[in-house]
């Protein structure tokens, strides 16, 4: 769960007595620890700013498409300033596109059961963020994918929290600039059919999909939910048939059907790969 | 439902979600079937949204330009092709398949 701690050099005592140079080693300890330390900080950092210039560019594609669901420009940015989590909101936007106001309720549910995983972030990233409310709530909202993946990457609780914040903050400024940009542009199409911006939602839940494919179970899961959505589509109002689809995802988790062994170690490790 | 009031409404839930995860005892969610639910639940409703998103159109089932464009989709991230790229290339075949049609 927690990133292994660093070595804290209060049990040097058995090499103590045989080393030829007794005296030197507690000395050179704390500042090899101090360097290994600081570049253990830049190599978070570092992480942090990649992840977070990618992802930014995942945002113009989320603001154009959420303007072509019939979103205004300013519901688009309240979108990724407040719920900031890209798969609800490219969720949210979508059962809207196919039912409009009517799926309201479906397009909420969806949402939130695809932000569910950010609750399971949540208890791996407490620990690292460190204390007091505000810093916990501000914490929270910044848990993601990517926060929590670069957080967990890093081999120190010092690393850890700095690339759990570092990519957090990048992630959300870069993510929430580039939705404006999105939007602006999208707002200036006009005609979304035309430019293929339906196909290009569908292409994006694609990309949000496709790291999430590495264990057979998973990709039954996947089959079984797009059959069962599609099925259920033209006797469902829209929004519906995803949530029935959500089912089969209870259904075979719960049972652990097509799991194999040892699934909950491999799992955790392919959430966090993204 | 006006759109504002959905748009709030699901943005609050999302946070509360996020905030979940900060109060409730780590003990709890951790279990595995939790933790798998959880997991697969993502790849359901990421699954179910592609085939809404490429074959329905209101509630009917329509094969049009968009199925094309996912399976391109597909195999560009297959070859690991950025996201930004595969959006704009998915949109570009629906966009020029209708304008051939």
């Amino acid at each position: 769960m927690t990133p292994p701690s660093r070595r804290d050099g209060d049990e040097p005592a058995p090499e103590s007595h045989d080393g030829p140079a007794p005296a030197a080693e507690p000395a050179a300890e704390p500042a090899v620890e101090a360097v290994a330390e600081a570049r253990n900080r830049r190599i978070a950092i570092r992480s942090g700013i990649a992840v977070g210039g990618a992802t930014a560019a995942y945002g113009v594609s989320f603001g154009a498409l959420a303007v072509a669901a019939g979103l205004s420009v300013w519901q688009t940015s309240f979108l990724s300033l407040v719920m900031f989590s890209g798969g609800s909101q490219f969720a949210l936007i979508g059962v809207l596109a196919a039912g409009g106001l009517a799926a309201g309720p479906a397009a909420i549910a969806s949402a939130t059961l695809l932000g569910t995983r950010n609750a399971l972030y949540g208890m791996r990233t407490a620990p690292i963020v460190g204390g007091g409310w505000a810093r916990r709530l501000a914490a929270a909202w910044l848990t993601i994918d990517e926060s929590t993946a670069v957080a967990l990457a890093q081999p120190t609780p010092a690393s850890s929290r700095v690339g759990f914040w570092v990519t957090g903050l990048c992630v959300f400024v870069g993510w929430n600039i580039t939705t404006l940009i999105g939007a602006l542009i999208g707002d200036a199409l006009g005609d979304t059919r035309a430019y293929g911006l339906d196909a290009a939602a569908a292409a994006a839940f694609v990309g949000l999909l496709w790291p999430r494919l590495k264990r057979r179970q998973a990709v039954t899961v996947a089959v079984a939910a797009a059959v069962v959505a599609a099925m259920l589509t033209p006797a469902l109002m829209p929004g519906l048939p995803v949530l029935a689809a959500a089912l089969v995802a209870v259904l075979v988790g719960y049972f652990n059907w097509f799991g194999g062994r040892g699934g909950r170690g491999a799992g955790s490790r392919e959430r966090m790969t993204r | 439902m006006t759109l504002w009031q959905i748009i709030i409404a699901a943005s609050i839930a999302g946070v509360m979600v996020k905030m979940l995860g900060y109060l409730v005892p780590p003990a709890m969610l951790s279990r595995p079937t939790p933790a798998r639910i959880a997991d697969l639940l993502t790849v359901a409703l990421l699954a179910a949204l592609i085939a809404v998103q490429t074959l329905g159109s209101g509630q009917q089932i329509v094969l049009d330009a968009r199925v094309p464009a996912v399976i391109v989709a597909a195999g560009l991230f297959a070859l690991r092709v950025p996201f930004i790229i595969v959006v704009i290339a998915a949109a570009g075949v629906a966009a020029l398949i209708r304008a051939l049609a």
